[in-house]
């Protein structure tokens, strides 16, 4: 079963390439991250296993599958958040660049200001006001400076299309904003630290529909600052949203794995397993 | 199996008890408020309001100055206080973010325990033990280091301020570290992850979000405490030295109003007795002053994220 998953990594594949090309998308964009064999297990249970895909620069990569197929588990591999779950064990390789991500030497608060994280429910730091939280991680970061800060909290908070909205009322709780605004400022906030990745899980999925379509447009814009990852349930918006789609399902034992990977048009139009059709096609998950 | 309903008040009768239970409270606090008062009353009629900002205590001439008292527990909670605060928050995000959790219910429960030692046992503790480790070794020591403050002068005597202030510190400390931990345990764990995934270091995690996060149960803890701090009286009275004279230095013994009321209760009649309520009512206006500035520090502090911590 777990052999017959049809992963092509690598853009110098001939099949991926055709593929690439028939999908509009670039075969040979630079590949920001590669998962090679990566699994996650929780006191020795398996949560995931067997995902290897390259992540290409300049594009949104989205991660699909049913409830507890180990979406937010492989997420949150990607940025080492599993370091604080005492039971938790990465193993397989994750590579940033040349960074080996699980190396004793890499630093996990450097690794995470490289790779940024947008969380399910919106996270804006409660008694922070709009200002601090935008410029919070520039200060975990070292930065002191009130000009830097200011100009990268514009910016940020620009590219996060909360700028107009705010920007008169800087020094307000971030509680005073609406759930939608809470997200794209705990976008702006992960945006400001200039990752090279930018992990969302589920981003719209505490926000109402208008929201959500927002916070979709603002992924697709934001593709030429930053590399997304986006874990979602909704089989729509990752064709909306998202160049290359992973799909996740889980084995007889309940690991999830991953079965398909490729341009999310092929995968949703042509896919190559038939259990990536059946999810497709809404015949279970 | 007990039927349903069986024993089941209608709602108005829950109201009745409800509202009964809390009139009862109500008349114990304005009796028991009335009853000092009256006490307390020929003080002031006899001797008017002055004498609580006396500097002289010397019943025997009718010097009933208060001020080496109010000063006493000032100061007394005040070093007890500037030790617990950061000890406590420290032993408390050790508890609640870094120890293992292996070790963290037994070293929980050890610190659970030290509140439920009686304070006389700690009085002695005091006296007996730490005394004279404090004359001989402490004192000199602080002395030395940090005697240019003017605040170690005069000789080393062991009881004094100094010990009564780190005996009050170790009975606070539980207080302290057992609300500390339970505030900052419950600060959400997505506030935590959000700090993280911009790259902030455990220590920022703490510093930034964690303790920002608890401040208003931190302030309620830091209450708590120095309320129980301002109104100890048997291990205080142990360990102070009992000095009507306003100290000159933290190594001075001295008498907080607790102390001053529980050792001149029994011998006391007439006016002295009425000054002792008195100063019972002074104390009280200062914890009530105390709880008043610690509310006013989580309101004016704590104001508009109220919604956000409550989402
Ligand atoms: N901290 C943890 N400890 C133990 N098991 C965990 C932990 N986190 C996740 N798991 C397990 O890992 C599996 C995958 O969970 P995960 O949250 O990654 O699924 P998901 O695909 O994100 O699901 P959903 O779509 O519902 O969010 C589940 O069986 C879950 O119980
Ligand atoms: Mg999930």
């Amino acid at each position: 079963m777990t052999d017959a998953v049809t992963v092509t990594p690598g853009a110098e594949n001939a099949a991926t390439v055709r593929a690439d090309e028939a999908a509009g998308l670039n075969p040979v964009a630079a590949v920001v991250m590669t998962l090679a064999d990566v699994a996650v297990a929780f006191d020795g249970r398996t949560a995931v296993r067997d995902v290897t895909f390259d992540v290409h620069a300049g594009e949104v990569t989205s991660l699909i599958g049913p409830s507890g197929s180990g979406k937010t588990t492989l997420l949150r591999a990607l940025n080492r958040m599993h370091d604080t779950v005492r039971t938790a064990a990465v193993t397989g390789t994750v590579r940033l660049g040349d960074l080996d991500v699980y190396a004793p030497s890499t630093d996990p608060t450097l690794l995470r200001s490289r790779v940024g994280m947008v969380f399910q429910r919106p996270n804006p730091f409660p008694t922070m006001s709009i200002y601090e939280n935008a410029v919070a991680g520039l200060k975990f970061n070292g930065i002191r400076k009130k000009a830097l800060l200011d100009e990268a909290a514009e910016s940020a908070l620009v590219a996060a299309a909360l700028w107009d909205s705010v920007k008169d009322r800087m020094s307000a709780h971030a509680s005073t904003l609406s759930g939608g605004e809470q997200q794209r400022l705990c976008i702006a906030r992960a945006l400001a630290v200039e990752p090279e990745v930018l992990l969302m899980d589920e981003p719209t999925s505490a926000l109402d529909p208008i929201a959500t379509k927002r916070i979709e447009e603002l992924v697709v814009e934001l593709k030429d600052r930053v590399t997304i990852i986006i874990v979602t349930h909704n089989m729509q918006q990752a064709m909306r949203v998202s160049d290359r789609c992973a799909f996740l399902l889980m084995g007889e034992d309940k690991a999830g794995e991953l079965i398909e990977y490729g341009p999310t048009a092929q995968l949703f139009s042509e896919p190559t397993d038939p259990r990536t059709l059946d999810y497709v096609n809404g015949r279970f998950g | 199996m007990r039927r349903p309903g069986r024993f089941r008040l209608p709602d108005s009768g829950y109201r009745a008890v409800l509202a009964v239970a809390a009139a009862v409270l109500a008349a114990l606090a304005v009796w028991f408020l009335i009853a000092i008062v009256v006490q307390a009353k020929p003080a002031f009629s006899t001797l008017g309001f002055s004498w609580i900002f006396g500097r002289v205590w010397d019943p025997s001439h009718g010097k009933y100055g208060l001020l080496p008292f109010i000063l006493g527990t000032l100061e007394v909670t005040a070093v007890a206080v500037v030790l617990a605060v950061p000890i406590g928050l420290g032993t408390a995000l050790a508890l609640a973010y870094l120890v293992p959790r292996r070790i963290r219910s037994s070293l929980s429960t050890t610190v659970e325990l030290l509140a439920a030692v009686p304070s006389v046992v700690y009085g002695l503790w005091g006296l007996v033990v730490l005394a004279p480790v404090f004359r001989d070794t402490v004192e000199p020591f602080l002395t030395s280091v940090l005697g240019w403050t003017g605040l170690f002068d005069g000789p080393s005597q062991g009881v004094g301020l100094l010990l009564a202030g780190v005996i009050l510190f170790v009975m606070i400390l539980p207080t302290m570290v057992a609300i500390s931990r339970d505030v900052l345990a419950v600060v959400p764990n997505e506030q935590v992850e959000g700090a993280m995934a911009l790259g902030a270091t455990r220590w920022q995690v703490l510093y930034k979000v964690v303790v920002p996060g608890a401040r208003t149960g931190l302030l309620g803890a830091f209450t708590l405490a120095t309320g129980r701090a301002l109104g100890e009286t048997v291990a205080v009275a142990l360990v102070i030295g009992n000095s009507p004279y306003i100290a000159h230095s933290i190594k001075s013994p001295a008498a907080t109003i607790p102390s001053l009321i529980v050792n001149n209760f029994g011998e006391s009649t007439g006016t002295e007795l009425a000054v002792l309520f008195a100063a019972g009512l002074v104390l009280l206006v200062i914890g009530i002053a105390v709880n008043s500035v610690a509310r006013w520090l989580v309101w004016s502090t704590a104001g508009s994220s109220a919604g956000a911590t409550s989402r």
